[in-house]
């Protein structure tokens, strides 16, 4: 708990970073690109996570391991999908997500 | 008494022959679904003869005939007063029902061995027998008037299947819609009798209902419906349904058609037992009808009596020797009617009711014999016309005889079963009511003459010009025809007075001489008219015939009762009513579930686009519709 | 104002300009780098919640490890020089009006909503803490998830190796 700063002015800077993913995810073409909103995405969660902890419960660590875990689950999603990136790499010879159709039918 | 559980074999052997002919039928040669269903059928003929000879004379109990129920199962347990059950109920018409069906079904078994060789659908034809014959069973042993109602539709059924037997033939298909229809359209009655009868009895079994002195109806007596009791409704409307089976009029039109199937078929079901269904089921419900619903048993008798004299009319003027046979039939089936309408309960009362069963039986034995006969000359002729016979004596000399005996019986000469039958008919109309005895008296006659007129045009006569020499039947029809003759001939000697009464006590009775000699008187004078106008070919039939002029005609159509019921139905009830439905059907009803269809696949054509497997866009919409859900659960729904 | 408070709207400035830079750049080895900087100045946020042991896993799980290996990726994938084109327009307003209607929602929302304060004693968040309660099995234990969770980085390991492995006879093909 910091003196002066209030659990709203954190909040408001999440879901701004949040939002921020969002739009990146939507406009962005490459998928790498997209990849790095889906991880700006992440951490916004992560610090509402820490700070709901820090200034609903103090007492309590819930929200502290849940972040914990997010970021072992992103760090498992990231290599995951840099490695589906680098095939559809391989077979497209780019990575653009408009090609990335194949499944559609 | 017990030991008759063996009497479920009665009818389930024809059932396994069914099933056996029906689904293997295919991978045999025909002969051996032949063999198979005739050996079955004899099974059940010795067993229903062991059953009736342990039943009648086994021990003679001095307060008469128990009923017995061998088993009884529940079938269909709707609630837990209302259980339809399935069961085999004895008592005397039962097993006297038994004996005639398994014999008649034998003989024309045996017989169809040799009349269908050669047919195609051989094999069908003989599971359809089959399937025929453990229905009408499965009706006459019924414990309850449900398990009847359900054998009586499988009757119908198999009738159907029998008489469109050769589907290829665009009258047959006809016929044999039309015996569906309009016996279907009767069951409706016998439907909606059945359900009043349950709704103020609270029972379905037999046994309760026909008991004497049941106070099961006590509750009934104080429901009316416009101002007629409901029992009389409920009886009244089982008498329709057994009158669309019977054929009485108005419901008779479907018989004559019915002749469209094959001969044996008409022998076995248009004769001898299918239409005395609706007989049997008067005599069933006796009891109540008797002492319930006294205006039913009046109707029951006028409308028996009214149809033998219309059919006995109808069939002086018909050529067709099937249809002259047909129309004799429901002339007969009248007769039973009648006799039930006029009968009393108990003792001498129920002589009406005695005469109706003894004829019932008598008339099964030498109807089964004509038709068998008629189906003989029919297969040396390959023709149904009586204008393409003529001097047959000479070429079929066993048929000759056995059709020669069936009409004497017919024609009620005396020590010929169909003597004693008619006789105690007429004795217990004459008792009861005179005009009904006066209409029997003159059908006594007319029976007499046409069936005189069929024989000497058949028999007698010139020749005509035969494809090839007429020849007769093999053994395997003409012992069926012996058999049959010889039961037509003794069975008048049963002592059915003893047997088969209303109340199951037997009495004595006594040959009423009063009405057997002008009964017998009236018989020859039939036989001598028909003698005079049909031994020797003449002018005389065609100057009498032109002679009556319309009224004439009017009977050769049958009095144009199938032309009304055509425009009824056609030009009354199709126009105006089965249109509109049709119409609403169609296009209110179909066009709605259409448009159900239709709206869905244009919808879906349209939104098909948005599936275009872009990622962003998926996940526009993800994002898009939690934050209009969200919205909602916020704003809209709090 | 304290130092806290100058830390705390410093940081969030980080964040949130380098987060729009990153999705609007039209160089992805530079989006990265602003990543990269939006996910320092999140570790930092975390300092000033006192969490230390997280703030270290971020910096070296995020800063050092997914970055880096965003930025491998690139290097397989593209010159370095590549631009964007621009995003179509359609995509644009369905990215802008998503993002707009929602942050104003969710905004709305939280800051009409008063949330109460808990002023209990904060616990202390130390490397033997966490330890002990990641591991254990009693109340509050969350050994089923670390085992989990290892599990799956292992399956996401074995993943990542078999789908992005060179096919062989493929490329004897080519």
């Amino acid at each position: 708990m910091i003196e002066g700063i209030g659990i709203e002015h954190f909040l408001v800077v999440s879901t701004l970073m949040f939002f921020t993913g969002i739009c990146g995810f939507i406009i962005r073409r490459n998928l790498i690109t997209m990849l790095m909103s889906i991880e700006l995405i992440l951490n916004s969660v992560n610090i509402n996570f820490l700070v709901f902890n820090r200034y609903l419960y103090p007492d309590q660590m819930q929200g502290h391991f849940f972040s914990l875990f997010i970021v072992g689950i992103a760090a498992a999603e990231a290599s995951v999908a840099i490695a589906l990136i680098i095939n559809i790499y391989r077979s497209l010879q780019n990575i653009d997500v408009e090609n990335v159709n194949e499944m559609k039918y | 008494m017990t030991g008759f559980a063996y009497t479920i074999l009665i009818p389930l052997i024809p059932l396994v022959m069914f099933l056996v002919t029906g689904l293997l039928g295919m991978k045999w040669k025909p002969i051996v679904s032949g063999i198979l269903g005739t050996i079955g059928m004899g099974t059940s003929f010795v067993l229903s003869l062991i059953t009736a000879g342990k039943y009648f004379f086994g021990s003679h109990l001095a307060e008469g005939f128990q009923t017995i129920i061998p088993m009884e199962i529940s079938w269909l347990r709707f609630t837990e007063t209302l259980i339809i059950k399935m069961g085999i109920l004895l008592d005397p018409i039962s097993v006297m029902m038994l004996v005639v069906i398994t014999t008649v079904s034998f003989m024309v078994h045996l017989y169809s061995l040799g009349y269908m060789k050669g047919e195609t659908g051989f094999a069908r034809f003989y599971a359809f027998l089959s399937l025929f014959t453990f229905s009408m069973l499965g009706l006459v042993i019924a414990t309850n008037i449900f398990q009847m109602y359900i054998f009586w539709e499988l009757v119908g059924v198999s009738s159907f299947l029998l008489i469109g037997f050769y589907y290829q033939k665009p009258s047959a298909v006809a016929a044999s819609k039309k015996a569906f229809i309009v016996t279907r359209f009767a069951d409706l009655g016998f439907l909606i009798g059945i359900l009043i009868l349950s709704f103020v009895t609270g029972t379905f079994d037999f046994a309760q209902l026909t008991q004497p002195g049941t106070t099961i109806f006590g509750s009934a007596a104080s429901m009316s419906f416009l101002g007629i009791s409901a029992l009389t409704w409920a009886m009244t409307l089982i008498f329709i349904g057994g009158a669309g089976k019977s054929a009485m009029f108005p419901l008779h039109i479907w018989l004559p058609d019915a002749m469209e199937g094959p001969t044996p078929v008409s022998a076995l079901i248009h004769a001898a037992t299918m239409v005395v269904a609706g007989v049997f089921l008067v005599a069933r419900m006796f009891p109540v009808i008797h002492f319930q619903a006294p205006a039913t048993q009046e109707i029951i008798g006028y409308v028996g009596g009214f149809t033998s004299l219309f059919a006995a009319v109808i069939a002086i003027t018909q050529y067709d020797i099937k249809r002259v046979l047909a129309f004799s039939t429901l002339s007969q089936l009248g007769y039973m009617m009648l006799a039930l309408g006029v009968s009393g309960y108990g003792g001498e009362d129920g002589l009406g009711y005695m005469a109706s069963m003894f004829h019932l039986f008598t008339h099964a034995m030498f109807k089964a014999l004509l038709f068998l006969g008629a189906g003989s000359i029919i297969h040396a002729v390959h023709s149904n016309n009586m204008s393409d016979m003529g001097g047959l004596r000479k070429y079929m000399p066993i048929t000759h005889a056995t059709f020669l005996i069936a009409c004497l019986t017919i024609a009620g000469v005396p020590f010929l079963s169909g003597f004693f039958s008619k006789d105690e008919i007429l004795a217990a109309a004459l008792h009861h009511n005179k005009l009904l005895f006066a209409v029997e008296f003159i059908v006594a006659g007319l029976t007499a003459f046409y069936m005189f007129r069929l024989y000497f045009c058949v028999f007698w006569g010139k020749d005509r010009h035969y494809h090839h020499t007429p020849h007769e039947s093999p053994l395997v029809m003409t012992i069926p025809l012996m058999f049959l003759a010889v039961a037509s001939v003794f069975a008048g000697y049963l002592p059915f007075a003893e047997l088969v009464t209303s109340d199951k006590i037997a009495f004595e009775s006594q040959m009423d001489f009063a009405v057997a000699i002008p009964s017998v008187l009236i018989g020859l004078f039939g036989i001598a008219m028909a003698w005079l106008l049909y031994k020797k070919e003449s002018a005389l039939p065609e100057k009498l015939a032109l002679k009556w002029g319309v009224l004439y005609t009017a009977t050769f159509n049958k009095f144009y009762f199938d032309e009304i019921y055509l425009f009824v139905t056609r030009k009354i009830i199709f126009n105006y009513i089965s249109r509109p439905i049709a119409w609403f059907d169609r296009h209110i009803i179909d066009g709605f579930m259409v448009g159900i269809g239709t709206t869905t696949e244009k919808v879906s054509y349209r939104i098909k686009g948005m599936q275009s497997g872009q990622l962003q866009q998926y996940a526009f919409m993800f994002v898009a519709g939690t934050l209009a859900l969200t919205l909602s659960m916020l704003y809209f729904l709090m | 104002m304290s130092l806290s408070v100058f830390m705390f709207y410093l940081l969030s400035g980080i964040i949130l300009t380098f987060s729009v830079m990153s999705v609007t750049t039209r160089r992805i080895l530079r989006a990265a780098v602003y990543l990269l900087f939006v996910l320092v100045a999140t570790s930092g946020l975390y300092f000033l919640l006192k969490y230390e042991f997280m703030a270290a896993v971020q910096l070296t799980l995020y800063a050092g490890g997914i970055v880096v290996l965003i930025i491998f990726s690139i290097l397989l994938t593209h010159h370095i020089s590549h631009r964007f084109t621009r995003p179509a327009l359609m995509n644009l307003l369905m990215g802008i009006g998503t993002a707009v209607v929602g942050s104003g929602l969710v905004l709305a929302t939280l800051l009409t909503h008063s949330f109460k304060a808990n002023n209990a004693a904060e616990l202390p968040v130390d490397m033997s803490a966490i330890g002990n309660q990641l591991l254990s099995t009693g109340k509050n234990g969350y050994v089923l998830p670390f085992e989990l969770i290892s599990i799956l980085l292992l399956a996401a390991m074995i993943a990542a190796i078999i789908v992005a492995k060179k096919d062989k006879n493929k490329n004897s093909e080519i």
